[in-house]
């Protein structure tokens, strides 16, 4: 039994929206797969929610006119990892949502819960941040655009106005064209677990493939929100392909983490398997580009 | 996962009383297939009685049974490790609706009971420790219980709970056990002086005149055990309501009638006053070996006139406020013999209790009486404590101290063959309890060479020998090895409690059966083991047997319920005996029947034989309806016998796991892994596997993942909930292999002795074991999980220091780059200080500190 004040249900954009303005102390709910762990903690008893459930129009997988990829914001996490234009285009997405907890959760769990959350942990949003995502919201003031790194403001805080809802997750045909990536949940168990730390590499390679054009690589729990690695993807931009090339990439992130001790894992631990990450989803992006080192 | 006997040394003993001849049309499937009689049904793969009822959710289990009606209890835990509750203010809490009374620390009864669910001793100087109430003013530790609310719903008692306004005066607390010795530690009970519940020794031999010979090496190890939550699927709950004076408890409880005692102490009223239902349980494993919130459920009910209340555990309150497996702390030094003989041995056992008794010192005594008989040594001193914390009440947990005991001393075993360049298995077999041992307390004796034998099959199973050759001195980042333990197992408890088990068989109408024992099903099949044993020993087949699964002290026959791994050792006994008194009397209806005399007369299969001639006169149905209905001679058939249990058995096995260390992950993958067991006869071999499955489980969880983590500034539990404990998952685990040396136990009836606990001991030294090979490192800490491979592999040069890295990139010196991952040399390495010496030195360890 949950301690839920009223619940507000939405199945068209503007109904959300418009309830967004009526009930301005309500929080969103999608899949639940956080929002009711939280309520049954007590963190968020008595509260009330607007479900967005119902509005199938945020559902799907498209490629939109600029060629970007467009995740409606309700897609759960076990139809992104089954949709073929990610298979195709961006299929470390994929398999990245698919390490999200269990089956169950994956079915109801969506990737714009996973991004509104604005924790660090999720294993979306590495990714997301690694291949430059847009995210889209609608509100009273029609549609607006937001890249990623700049929709997470804080721990736990992403940039929603108060009539807005996010609608859709972009990808640019620019960050995903000829382009591989691999990411690396570490966590304790294989599943049913937050990564203590997520790790995001992809690279472009030069037609001959013997030099990196363009490496991004972003982390979870590096930091209080999702980071990138300006560093590491400097070194590795238009490097040739050496046997070095990717623990020398891989030692760059020291510069740009900010790990902390928690009873979770040592300060000294995170670093190190940011390293070791980091080298590792390198070398796999690279093979995956047709690379060799 | 396929399993196969291994080994059939001797053939199973009939029960008591067994058929001697069979009917005709059997005669010829008898002779191609004597031991395997196809109408016996122990020893056969025969399915679960609650099977199906419970793969389609039909069977029911306490919150399914209760109405919902019943009042909501939410017990309110204290926010400090010690102290006093000074006051609760629970205005705001009564002024939620739905709330109907809250009862706090101060309003209940001063009466201080018991929880361990040992059987009673009437001698006070063997009675278990009475040091808790219902709700406790004194704060023991962070998650004691202080308040408790009832309301119409969940939400309103969950509501009114957060309501509740606490002051506390607080006091020192002190979580670790050796800490909580010392002269200033905190005291947290008032009788207690340095904490220290309880101390005993062993003393074998003379210890100091043994350590003089000249020549021996000594081997000064320090290992740690970590506190251990059981886990089980179904959280305790229990609900409570009174009728015509008497306080009816439903629970979740392995141990209905030892609740009974407890609610009776713990009100302060006659035993007789409670009415105690166990329904089908979703797991146990030690933790409801104990009186959990029955006491309490009891109290309430009583509190609002006898209403329906349910107080059901949140997994939370389960990790923190239940109980937990004792963290223990051992000190081994062995001296040892250059020719791999031990000339003495020494052995400290440091067990954290938590706040309150419980079982207390019967674990850690367990744990060492293991000590001096895996090994067998001529001196030998053994000295243990259980000692008081402010951490979790640690209670019975499957293993009782024995899966602490076995990664200790089987780690310790390892490093010995180490030092002395022995292969570790070979080193185990020249030392290990030999066959013929006897052991002059418990009576026990190794009748069989059974730990040969365990090992030959493990280490067949694995490949053991080339595969230790193979990962001998390897280098890289990916490493392999293999490791094993060993373990020996009590199987019940006599000498130390009382063993009696009780059973109760009644005769339908039809030739079938119900059958009662005060043993419980806890999910690990017993009711089905039971029944397979009494079609046997009554005479008729296994379709015909019906359980009675559910015991109601009120009307189940007495029993002290399932702990240990005695149920199907103890129970045997009151079913052979049970059994044979149904059969005198069947045979003695069958002689009013037909007139042939009793010495002629047999029930086989159901079927009343004639000896003389195996002819079948009638079936136990039609007897069983003559008698009934006979207008002469009526009577029902039912027969109940209680059997005292004088004896023990030694349970045996071993464990091989191979493994593959990611040492830049910090990751252990296992290959393959293998317990063999020698329980005696199997009564079902699926129901064995299944034990030997969940059992390895838990030890692989042991082993590499599952510890309580503390704040060590307020004393709480961090991960009291599923996603921060880490339990290992499905996708966690490995093929898990079981193997069986069916060695019949002389002592028991159908052959048998324990399995349930064994499992899980042998298996997390097989695997620090393992690691230990693979890369030189020995762990002596478990969990061995990756923070702390982190740590040891970064104290070993296996791994680089990022902060170094970073201190690199800082300065302007160019960056080195990386060395090559070198090979550690064997047995150079520990997580302890290194304390190889001989005699001539004075190096005496000290532990590290902490």
């Amino acid at each position: 039994m949950y301690d839920i004040a009223a619940l507000y249900e939405a199945d068209t954009i503007d109904k959300a929206v418009r309830l967004r303005v009526e009930h301005p102390q309500a929080h969103i709910i999608s899949g639940g797969s956080d929002v009711l762990v939280q309520i049954r903690e007590g963190r968020r008893a008595g509260v009330e929610l607007i479900s967005l459930y119902m509005i199938n129009s945020m559902r799907g997988v498209t490629i939109d006119s600029e060629r970007s990829i467009r995740i409606g914001s309700l897609t759960s996490f076990s139809h992104i990892t089954a949709h073929p234009l990610i298979k195709r285009h961006i299929p470390v997405l994929g398999k990245a949502v698919d390490m999200i907890g269990g089956p169950q959760v994956r079915n109801i769990g969506t990737i714009g819960g996973n991004t509104c959350n604005g924790v660090t942990s999720a294993d979306s949003s590495s990714t997301l941040h690694a291949w430059d995502a847009i995210i889209e919201l609608y509100g009273s003031q029609g549609i607006r655009r937001v890249p990623i790194k700049d929709f997470y403001l804080k721990a736990g805080v992403v940039d929603i106005h108060p009539d807005e809802i996010q609608i859709a997750v972009l990808i640019p045909q620019s960050s995903y064209e000829r382009t591989f990536g691999h990411y690396i949940k570490y966590a304790m168990r294989e599943a049913m677990d937050i990564a203590t730390t997520g790790t995001s590499v992809n690279v472009r390679l030069s037609p001959d493939k013997r030099k990196v054009e363009r490496a991004r690589i972003a982390f979870g729990v590096a930091g209080p929100v999702p980071l990138r690695s300006p560093h590491a993807e400097a070194r590795a931009n238009n490097a040739q392909l050496s046997k070095d090339l990717p623990l020398c990439f891989a030692h760059e992130v020291l510069k740009d983490i900010r790990s902390r001790d928690s009873w979770r894992a040592s300060k000294p631990f995170r670093q190190h398997i940011a390293i070791e990450s980091a080298r590792r989803a390198f070398i796999e992006s690279v093979h995956a580009a047709g690379g060799s080192l | 996962m396929d399993t196969q006997t291994a080994q059939k040394t001797k053939e199973a003993p009939r029960p008591t009383e067994q058929p001697t001849s069979t009917p005709d049309e059997m005669r010829t499937e008898e002779q191609h297939n004597s031991d395997n009689a196809t109408h016996l049904s122990v020893g056969k793969r025969k399915e679960r009685l609650d099977a199906y009822d419970k793969v389609t959710g039909r069977a029911r289990y306490t919150d399914d049974l209760c109405d919902s009606k019943a009042l909501i209890a939410k017990v309110c835990h204290s926010t400090i490790a010690h102290g006093y509750v000074t006051s609760i203010d629970t205005s705001c809490a009564a002024a939620i609706p739905g709330v109907v009374k809250i009862i706090t620390c101060f309003d209940v009864p001063d009466i201080r009971f018991p929880t361990a669910g040992h059987p009673w001793s009437t001698d006070p100087n063997h009675q278990d420790i009475t040091d808790r109430k219902l709700l406790n003013r004194h704060v023991r530790f962070y998650g004691d219980d202080i308040a408790v609310v009832l309301a119409d719903t969940e939400v309103a008692a969950t509501q009114a709970r957060r309501a509740l306004k606490i002051t506390y005066e607080e006091l020192p607390f002190v979580l670790d056990v050796q800490k909580a010795m010392e002269d200033d530690a905190p005291r947290i009970h008032k009788d207690t002086p340095n904490n220290i519940i309880t101390h005993t020794d062993i003393r074998i031999g003379d210890y100091q005149k043994a350590i003089q010979e000249k020549g021996l090496i000594k081997v000064d190890r320090w290992y740690e055990t970590p506190t251990v939550q059981h886990c089980h699927i179904e959280n305790h709950l229990c609900f409570a309501s009174a009728e015509g004076g008497r306080i009816t408890v439903y629970s979740s409880t392995q141990i209905p009638h030892i609740v009974r005692r407890v609610c009776g102490q713990a009100l302060g009223i006659p035993w007789g006053d409670i009415r105690i239902i166990k329904p089908y349980i979703g797991g146990g494993f030690g933790n409801k070996q104990d009186a959990l919130y029955e006491p309490l459920c009891a109290y309430l009910t009583r509190e609002v006139g006898g209403r329906l209340v349910k107080l059901a555990n949140e997994r939370e309150e389960t990790f923190v406020s239940t109980r937990v497996r004792h963290a223990m702390r051992f000190h081994i030094i062995s001296w040892v013999r250059p020719d791999g003989t031990f000339a003495a041995r020494k052995l400290e056992a440091f067990s954290n209790q938590g706040a309150y008794g419980s079982h207390g010192h019967s674990i850690v005594a367990k744990a060492t009486g293991a000590f001096p008989q895996l090994y067998p040594c001529p001196a030998v001193e053994c000295d243990a404590y259980t000692v008081y914390t402010n951490r979790p009440t640690a209670g019975a947990m499957r293993g009782y101290g024995i899966p602490q005991a076995m990664f200790a001393y089987e780690s310790h075993t390892e490093e010995i063959a180490r030092i002395l360049h022995r292969q570790p298995i070979e080193f185990r077999r020249q030392n290990l309890m030999p066959q013929g041992y006897y052991d002059a307390f418990s009576k026990n004796e190794n009748y069989f060479d059974t730990f040969n034998q365990c090992l030959d099959a493990g280490i067949d199973y694995i490949d053991y020998h080339k595969k230790y050759q193979l990962y001998q001195h390897q280098t890289g980042s990916h490493r392999r090895g293999i490791g094993g333990a060993v373990f020996w197992y009590n199987t019940g408890v006599w000498p130390i409690a009382l063993e009696s088990s009780s059973c109760r068989i009644v005769v339908n109408q039809d030739g079938s059966l119900q059958f009662q024992v005060g043993e419980t099903e806890i999910g690990q099949g017993a009711d089905t083991a039971y029944a397979q044993m009494i079609a046997d020993a009554v005479g008729v087949p296994f379709e015909h047997v019906h359980a009675v699964s559910t015991q109601d002290t009120d009307i189940s026959p007495f029993g002290t319920g399932a702990y240990a791994s005695r149920q199907t050792y103890v129970g045997g006994f009151a079913i052979a005996k049970t059994a044979q008194s149904l059969r005198n009397k069947i045979l003695a209806a069958a002689h009013e029947l037909t007139r042939m005399p009793i010495s002629n007369l047999d029930l086989i299969n159901g079927m009343i034989i004639r000896k003389s001639d195996q002819k079948a006169m009638m079936s136990l149905g039609d007897l069983s309806t003559e008698i009934l209905y006979s207008l002469s001679i009526s009577q029902h058939i039912t027969a109940e016998e209680t059997a005292q249990i004088k004896s023990n058995a030694y349970s045996f096995g071993c464990c091989f796991a191979e493994i593959e260390v990611d040492i830049p992950l910090c990751h252990i993958k296992i290959l393959d892994i293998i317990n063999v067991h020698d329980c005696g006869t199997l009564i079902n071999p699926t129901l064995a596997e299944g034990q030997v499955h969940g059992g390895m489980s838990m030890g692989l969880g042991y082993a590499t993942s599952e510890t309580l983590l503390f704040d060590q500034k307020t004393g709480r539990v961090l991960n009291n909930n599923l996603l921060d404990y880490k339990l290992l998952t499905t996708m966690d685990h490995p093929h898990l292999e079981a193997k069986f040396i069916e060695n019949a136990e002389p002592t028991s009836p159908f052959g048998t002795k324990a399995l349930g606990e064994p499992p899980v001991c042998p298996v997390a030294p097989a695997i620090r074991n393992a690691l230990y090979q693979a890369t030189g490192v020995a762990i002596n800490e478990a969990p061995l999980r990756p923070q702390i491979l982190f740590d040891a592999f970064l104290k070993a040069g296996l791994i680089h220091d990022p902060q170094r890295i970073q201190e690199e990139q800082r300065s302007p010196m160019p960056q080195k780059s990386a060395p090559a991952l070198q090979p550690m040399p064997v047995g150079a390495l520990s997580s302890s200080k290194s304390n190889v010496s001989t005699t001539s030195s004075t190096n005496v360890a000290t532990r590290e500190g902490r």
